[in-house]
């Protein structure tokens, strides 16, 4: 039944860009916006919200601008650059967050994607500054592509790519340390005493939801062209907990369904209510939380055990 | 120069202390770390500035722009703070913490596009107050008398809470809410109105701070976003729920800032990030913050 449901979004996910060409670069941004929230959805599990994570995902964003800038070309090799720099930040970070719990953690992560915002902002020489940097067309395994092409191609292989991450994932949630995660959740204290090196736990799931943050920037750098430092800002790190509630934390493909959403309301909103959006945001989410606290994917799973016990 | 330094450093500290300590007494009180409290900031900045132009306009009478500073930290804190804490916060409590995040997260961004909509998106400019009270000779470098106000200020602003904390049964009051919320009430406190006197005190704070700020810089959408990070990183530093540890948060971070300002230019923005880093490497509770209940 789950893959059912599975299969379905996936599906309409797929189908999207072709009834809806306009929407294409706005559901590559949601697939990527989708894989940081799935970072978030992975922390949460352990009880840590991280209020930060636009840190990873500017990063990516950055190493994929910086790369291309020093001529290299290749759009899979630029992808994994991005997750490859996500991992190893997170692990370099997570080696010091790893100590916090609650609102501290949420906190000190803030502040350290804080700190990067500055620095991208500040190094102007190196950065462009608050303009940002331009990310040209790349080649995709080879094959050079115009603009238009490049994006469609990359919306299906930003699918696959969320795939293939969400198997991954869902394969990780079964190992022990997968297990462990939502135990640390649960009761620290007892987990230790049981000779699970908690520490240690957090700091693999902390890493790994960073690299899914990364990968998520590389591919919005490469689906828009162009990186600014407010990839990194706090509201963007606050964007990825709202799309990760919004859909909903129970499993793997809540996360996108949430940043589809998402994604979808501001393409609308951005438009047509260009005051008024994120009120519209901001209330939608007070509206899930209160009367719809296990997001939209419960919403689908209600609406199936509705179905299948009638 | 160095004099000047430390000046704008504790001007700058002021300033952050008012919006910093309005924020720990909520977290203390509430036990929610509210990230619309930068929009309280931006809210009393604009309605400072309107109030004030209306006032020393209409009447002609500079002086008047004085009374529409405080006047717009009390609309502020005292019809919008309990409005928000009615409506939306109170249904915050009994949820887990990262909802509790997102729910003022939500508030942050209808806050930010009702600022936009009542007062657009042009920039507001009103120097009247400072421009009032004109400067002061400083060895030979003219300073803002404002400026010094404004550290008067918050020097008042502190002594006036320490007082209120322990010198009232009010203060009294908030202390035993803070100590044991059941045991509080158990003994007949009625804990919903502590916690709507302290919200719209914390609101209002923030107001008074937005409101102060407002003749010394320019207004405009994103203030409230820049200003609640700041405040984050002032409140972990002192200790959550501590009015000292902002105090002692502000300061620092306005005088490390001041000196990074005159030492390293480009780094003037993450110094206040990284005071916070590096103080909650050494004391991870900040530095006045207690491990137990025992906050405030």
């Amino acid at each position: 039944m789950r893959w059912v449901a599975w299969g379905g979004v996936l599906l309409g996910i797929a189908l999207l860009p072709l009834f809806f060409p306009w929407l294409g670069l706005a559901s590559t941004l949601a697939l990527a916006k989708g894989l940081a929230a799935l970072g978030i959805a992975l922390l949460l599990r352990a009880g840590l919200v991280s209020f930060g994570h636009g840190l990873f995902y500017g990063a990516g964003a950055y190493a994929v601008a910086f790369a291309t800038r020093e001529g290299l070309r290749e759009g899979a090799v630029l992808l994994s650059l991005a997750l490859g720099v996500g991992l190893s930040l997170g692990l370099l970070v997570g080696f010091f967050v790893s100590r916090y719990r609650g609102i501290f953690f949420a906190m000190l992560n803030l502040a350290l994607s804080m700190v990067f915002y500055a620095l991208l902002a500040k190094f102007y020489y190196l950065t462009g500054g608050t303009d940002g940097m331009r990310v040209p067309t790349p080649t995709l395994l080879g094959i050079p592509l115009e603009r238009t092409a490049f994006g469609e191609v990359l919306f299906y292989l930003a699918l696959g790519l969320v795939l293939a991450t969400g198997l991954v994932l869902d394969r990780f949630l079964r190992t022990p340390v997968g297990k462990a995660l939502a135990a640390v959740a649960t009761n620290e204290v007892r987990l230790e005493y049981l000779g699970v090196p908690v520490q240690r736990v957090v700091l693999v799931a902390y890493s790994l939801s960073a690299g899914l943050a990364g990968l998520g920037g590389g591919l919005a750098a490469l689906a828009v062209g162009h990186v600014v430092p407010e990839l990194a800002y706090w509201v963007t790190s606050g964007e990825f907990v709202y799309i990760t509630i919004l859909g909903g934390v129970g499993g793997v493909p809540g996360p996108f369904l949430g940043a589809l959403a998402y994604e979808l309301v501001r393409t609308f909103a951005f438009k047509y209510l260009a005051y008024t959006w994120q009120l519209l945001l901001g209330g939608t989410m007070l509206l899930v939380i209160f009367f719809l606290p296990g997001g939209l994917w419960a919403l689908l799973g209600e609406r199936r055990r509705r179905a299948t016990s009638a | 120069m160095i004099l000047l330094g430390l000046l704008d450093g504790l001007v700058y500290g002021s300033l952050l202390f008012l919006v910093a300590v309005g924020l720990t007494l909520v977290f203390g009180v509430l036990r929610i770390l509210n990230i619309a409290h930068g929009s309280f900031y931006a809210l009393g900045a604009y309605v400072a500035v309107v109030l004030g132009f209306w006032v020393g306009q209409g009447l002609g009478q500079p002086w008047l722009t004085y009374p529409a500073l405080l006047l717009a930290a009390a609309l502020v804190g005292g019809i919008l703070g309990p409005l928000v804490e009615r409506l939306f916060l109170r249904w915050a409590y009994p949820r887990p913490e990262v909802l509790q995040l997102l729910i003022t997260f939500s508030l942050f961004l209808i806050l930010e596009d009702l600022q936009k909509l009542l007062f657009g998106v042009q920039p507001y400019f009103l120097d009247a107050p400072l421009r009032f009270l004109g400067t002061v000779n400083l060895g030979g470098i003219p300073y803002a008398r404002y400026q010094l106000l404004l550290m008067l200020v918050a020097v008042g602003i502190f002594l006036g809470l320490r007082l209120l904390l322990q010198g009232t049964s009010l203060g009294k009051v908030l202390l035993a809410v803070v100590a044991d919320r059941e045991m509080a009430q158990a003994l007949g406190v009625d804990v919903n109105r502590v916690y709507l006197v302290a919200f719209s005190l914390g609101a209002g704070l923030a107001a008074l701070g937005g409101a102060l700020a407002s003749p010394t810089v320019t207004i405009a959408p994103g203030l409230g976003a820049e200003v609640i990070v700041l405040s984050f990183a002032v409140v972990a530093i002192g200790g959550l729920g501590q009015v000292e540890g902002a105090a002692l948060g502000a300061l620092l971070i306005g005088l490390c800032r001041s000196l990074a300002v005159y030492l390293a230019p480009e780094l003037d923005v993450v110094v206040p990030y990284l005071v916070m880093v590096l103080v909650l490497l050494v004391r991870p509770v900040g530095l006045l913050g207690t491990v137990e209940v025992r906050r405030i």
